[in-house]
């Protein structure tokens, strides 16, 4: 297809796109204005029934935790198929490793100074949101994402062999697949303890406090857990492929 | 709030269209890292900390890298 017939469709099309979307923007609810119930009747029970503050991990983790289960497996598969990929490239015979390897770069010196005072103040704050999931905003997804990007820091101030030491791939999968068969594990100890499948069955304590609302606070963890292990897997994978050049391999 | 809102979403909106006036992939990914930081205050700002939390993580943060690490190799390759 020529670039000019390509134009010619864009140009037809095109007004009758913006008029579909005039449209459905038009019939959307006002903005900021909430029409069905669910949201308004969760924000005034959830508090008084599962102990939490913040309501959003109250849908996510308790009242809608086996669609949440998907969720994590979603990411999960997805890591998976990465590592599956690329790994069974570099493990085929016809594979060659890199000839030309990427040169390290000496990290300047206000890189690595302001890296290394973020690198405790970044873990500190991903560990925080995960285990505040209940009180303030975050959860296990977020703080996972904040962890596993917390370790990317060190390549950025340090080099690809501190990086690897760092991060070592065995703990990482742990970490990834204890995670993701955690949530799965506590849905059948709630089955076991006489509830449905991810019933909230644990004590809910007392509102506000760290140990409150019951299943959210271990699920979270060990969703925590998972996105962490999964971000690091995805970078150490990755970082694979382009390998920098060490005193060794020169 | 209003008014920081709307301002947000122009900021948004401006932000998108330098992403995909950025023709050059490698600028292209430090711009994508930049709008995914503007998405994530707009989403503080509709009172979303929680997707603005991820948004900063994974739109600021993770896509932007994997992008530069699979540029890096595409180039590495073409070198051979």
């Amino acid at each position: 297809m020529s670039a000019r017939i390509r134009q010619l469709l864009f140009l037809a099309s095109a007004p009758g796109m913006a008029l579909l979307l005039l449209w459905a923007i038009s019939g959307l609810p006002g903005f900021g204005n909430y029409p069905g119930p669910y949201g308004d009747l969760l924000n005034s029970v959830a508090v008084y029934e599962r102990h939490v503050t913040n309501v959003v991990t109250a849908v996510n983790f308790d009242y809608r935790a086996l669609d949440t289960m998907g969720e994590e497996y979603i990411l999960f598969a997805a890591v998976i198929g990465v590592m599956l990929l690329l790994r069974e490239q570099r493990q085929a015979s016809h594979y060659q490793p890199p000839t030309l390897l990427r040169t390290a770069y000496q990290r300047s010196d206000s890189a690595r100074w302001m890296g290394l005072g973020f690198l405790g103040i970044l873990m500190v704050f991903g560990i925080y949101i995960v285990l505040h999931a209940q009180l303030t905003p975050g959860g296990g997804f977020q703080g996972g994402a904040i962890l596993g990007s917390t370790s990317l820091l060190v390549y950025l101030i340090s080099k690809e062999s501190v990086y690897r030491r760092v991060t070592p791939k065995f703990l990482v999968e742990i970490g990834e697949c204890a995670g993701a068969g955690g949530y799965v594990l506590i849905g059948i100890a709630t089955l076991l303890a006489g509830g449905a499948f991810l019933q909230n069955v644990l004590p809910l304590g007392n509102t506000g406090s760290l140990a409150s609302a019951g299943t959210i606070w271990v699920i979270n963890f060990s969703i925590g857990m998972e996105v962490a292990g999964a971000f690091s897997m995805l970078f150490l994978e990755f970082i694979e492929e382009v390998p920098e050049r060490t005193a060794k391999s020169e | 709030m209003i008014l920081l809102q709307g301002l947000l979403f122009l900021l948004v909106a401006a932000g998108a269209t330098a992403l995909v006036l950025t023709r050059d992939p490698k600028k292209q990914a430090i711009v994508l890292s930049f709008y995914g930081i503007l998405l994530s205050v707009l989403f503080l700002a509709l009172q979303a900390p929680d997707v603005a939390l991820s948004e900063l993580a994974v739109g600021a943060v993770a896509i932007p890298l994997m992008l530069l690490v699979a540029l890096a190799n595409v180039r590495k390759k073409l070198h051979k």
